[in-house]
């Protein structure tokens, strides 16, 4: 949707516009046939021919026109909307298997993820963001997926894949991706969250975005095998304590994990929502480790060790450990705290009106539930319990919604959740005092979204 | 589907129970598992793909490097990122220096400023390094440039050999600097409801700093896979 606050809404457009409107509205129908002809060229030969015989195109023109963002809807509201009839009720659209794999409507192309290219020396070794603004519920499309990568994202082929379980077990095995799919498979929803989320806010607020701020965290379905399972067929030695995972990328990425962890809910995952894991998301196998740091969520696993202690890799060493004022620093910290964050508005979606309003938000943990999110508008100093939206599970996103009657005045939202454990999420001054600026990970305190008078939404932070 | 879930996990369990009570009849860690699904790996296999290194020297292979030797591969592999004396190009990490800054107001986490255990750095090197040829440098290589770090570091004098017996004895700085029990939760809040605090200050805005990118439109670079 366009940003569209105050004098910008396209209902206020003055006189001197509305007559430009014809003018422009040729415009947009010459740029829409060409959008139309383009399209066409994934057509195949003989159903592009007739498409461009038949003129159909130029009405798709004027229907693909009134959707555009950022175009006056009630300009075109002759051609389209009641009494009108709308040209693609009136025409045939492309066969079936004109997208053998579906993609999104071309009106969703700003709808992707995004990188901040300050924030790394190379995209190589780098992360992008999921466009949380964007998404319904909580289950994150397989494209929108949030990517960190350590040396870039590897094509593996997975005929020639290979996991391999070894150290401190009775019968090391090397499994193929065919023998893992016979083993009894198990599904589950959890949410994956980078600890760097938010990290470039310790000292103040820099980005103005919730794509930015918040979009190292996604959701997915996964399916594969419970690591236990594996375990247990390779039956571990009384001597096993850890577990090393260790991924086939440029990076062997590598990461320490206690058995007692291992054994309890950690996934081998070969499918997300549905179909395999996306070469992003560690094709064709990656470890799933609900609730625990997304570092930990080993991709493109290639190798199982078992082992009597950790291996104190650069990942949990160097990286991925909490430096605090003193100078000594928290490792092993690998549990994601709850947190929440009011996804609309925010910086993106403006309000547009007055009236009422859904605030909407998402609040997740990675110790079990989320019981409760409470919702202010005034900068924390009274708060009103929001509605959980179904399902709620455990180590996946929860959708939380408060109705708000929007008078047109400044406001400061916040959200705040409360986990099944009872912690409740902190504000940024208690996160401060007690683990200072430098830390980089773990940043779970409360967002503090500004309301100006014209609908903008602004990221501050309190005092 | 959450359900769904338990009915292998139970299933698992109760298999387990079953061999850990069989084993001492059967008396056979040879056997196939459960399953007997894929094929055993051989030592072979192994140890061509085993290649973490511990802090008590755990995986260290034959093989040897000087810090001599280890400046020559890091001007040649190294340095374009990391540095001629470690300092780090552009965002490219630090590697040196820093020392006793980790309660500074800007801290420098470095190897030796940092960095608990010198196997870290052999087991890094090596599967990593250098960033656009991972895992192409011969040990001999890894324990030079290891050796050489060390001593951008002044952690070990000019004439180390860095070897599977000297790399486990050296003590980085930092080895104490870390806990490895998670205190957490340090925060936390309280859920109050009703005039919880007095004054509302806001501290600091993103409002006219000009760090976002572009959150609509094509990406910020033009480039769109």
């Amino acid at each position: 949707m366009p940003h569209c606050v105050s004098a910008d809404c396209p209902e206020r457009a003055s006189k001197e516009e509305e007559t430009n409107m014809f003018g422009k509205l040729r415009q947009l129908h010459r740029d829409l046939t060409k959008i139309a002809l383009a399209e066409s060229d994934r057509l195949p030969a003989a159903e592009r021919r007739r498409f461009l015989r038949s003129g159909l195109f130029t009405a798709g023109g004027a229907m693909v026109g009134g959707a555009l963002a950022g175009v006056a809807p009630k300009a075109l509201a002759a051609t389209q909307y009641p009494p009108g009839i709308p040209p693609w009720t009136r025409s045939l659209g492309p066969g079936v298997v004109t997208d053998p794999y579906g993609l999104p409507s071309p009106f969703e192309k700003e709808v992707i993820r995004r990188n901040v290219p300050w924030l790394t020396a190379d995209k190589i070794s780098s992360i992008s963001f999921t466009p949380l603004q964007h998404l319904k519920g909580i289950i994150t499309p397989n494209g929108l997926f949030f990517e960190r990568h350590h040396a870039g994202r590897p094509e593996i082929d997975p005929q020639q894949h290979r996991l391999m379980i070894h150290g401190l077990v009775e019968r090391p095995i090397i499994l193929s991706m065919e023998d893992l799919q016979r083993f009894p498979s198990v599904s589950q929803i959890n949410f994956i969250e980078c600890p760097a989320n938010g990290g470039m806010e310790w000292r103040g607020a820099q980005l103005n975005s919730l794509q930015f701020l918040h979009g190292m965290v996604s959701c997915a379905e996964w399916t594969g095998v419970r690591l236990s399972t594996l375990l247990q067929e390779v039956g571990i030695k009384t001597e096993g304590k850890w577990l090393l995972a260790e991924g086939a990328d440029g990076a062997a990425m590598t990461r320490s994990i206690p058995l007692e962890k291992a054994l309890d809910d950690v996934i081998v995952a070969y499918a997300q929502n549905g179909e395999a894991l996306r070469r992003e998301q560690g094709y064709p196998v990656r470890l799933v480790v609900p609730g625990w740091e997304g570092n930990t969520h080993v991709k493109w696993l290639r190798r199982l060790e078992v082992g009597d202690k950790p291996w104190m890799q650069r990942e949990e060493t160097s990286k991925y450990t909490d430096l605090m004022p003193d100078g000594t620093a928290h490792g092993f910290t690998w549990v994601m705290d709850a947190k929440s964050v009011i996804t609309s508005p925010c910086p993106e979606m403006p309000l547009q009106d007055k009236g009422i309003h859904q605030i909407e938000g998402l609040a997740w943990s990675g110790r079990g539930k989320v019981k409760t999110v409470d919702v202010s508008v005034d900068g924390g100093r009274n708060w009103q319990q929001a509605q959980l939206r179904e399902p709620v599970m455990s180590k996946s996103l929860t959708r939380f919604a408060l109705e708000w009657k929007w008078e047109g005045n400044p406001a400061l939202l916040q959200s705040r959740v409360i986990d099944e454990t009872g912690y409740v999420q902190p504000t940024l001054a208690q996160l401060r005092q007690v683990r200072g600026s430098n830390s980089i990970y773990h940043k779970n305190s409360i967002q503090t979204w500004q309301v100006n008078a014209d609908g903008s939404v602004v990221n501050v932070q309190l005092a | 589907m959450f359900n769904l879930h338990k009915t292998p996990r139970l299933f698992a369990g109760t298999w387990c129970g079953i061999l850990l009570a069989s084993i001492p009849l059967v008396g056979a860690a040879e056997q196939a598992g459960h399953y007997g699904y894929g094929e055993s790996a051989t030592d072979e296999q192994i140890a061509a793909w085993d290649i973490d290194i511990r802090p008590d020297g755990m995986g260290l292979p034959e093989g040897s490097g000087t810090v001599d030797e280890g400046m020559s591969v890091y001007e040649a592999q190294c340095a374009s990122c990391h540095g001629a004396f470690g300092e780090g190009m552009e965002r490219y990490p630090k590697l040196a220096g820093g020392d006793d800054s980790l309660a500074e107001d800007r801290p420098e986490k470095t190897v030796g400023s940092y960095w608990p255990y010198a196997s870290t750095l052999w087991d890094y090197i090596h599967r990593t390094m250098p960033f656009f040829a991972p895992q192409s440098l011969s040990d001999d290589q890894v324990y030079a440039l290891t050796a050489y770090v060390l001593n951008l570091n002044y952690i070990v004098d000019g004439d180390f050999v860095a070897n599977r017996e000297t790399l486990p004895k050296v003590v980085m700085p930092n080895q104490d600097g870390f806990t490895w029990e998670d205190p957490r939760p340090v925060v936390s809040n309280e859920r109050c409801m009703k005039d919880c605090k007095d004054e509302v200050n806001v501290a600091d805005s993103a409002a006219g700093k000009d760090l976002t990118p572009s959150t609509t439109g094509p990406l910020d670079e033009g480039i769109m896979e």
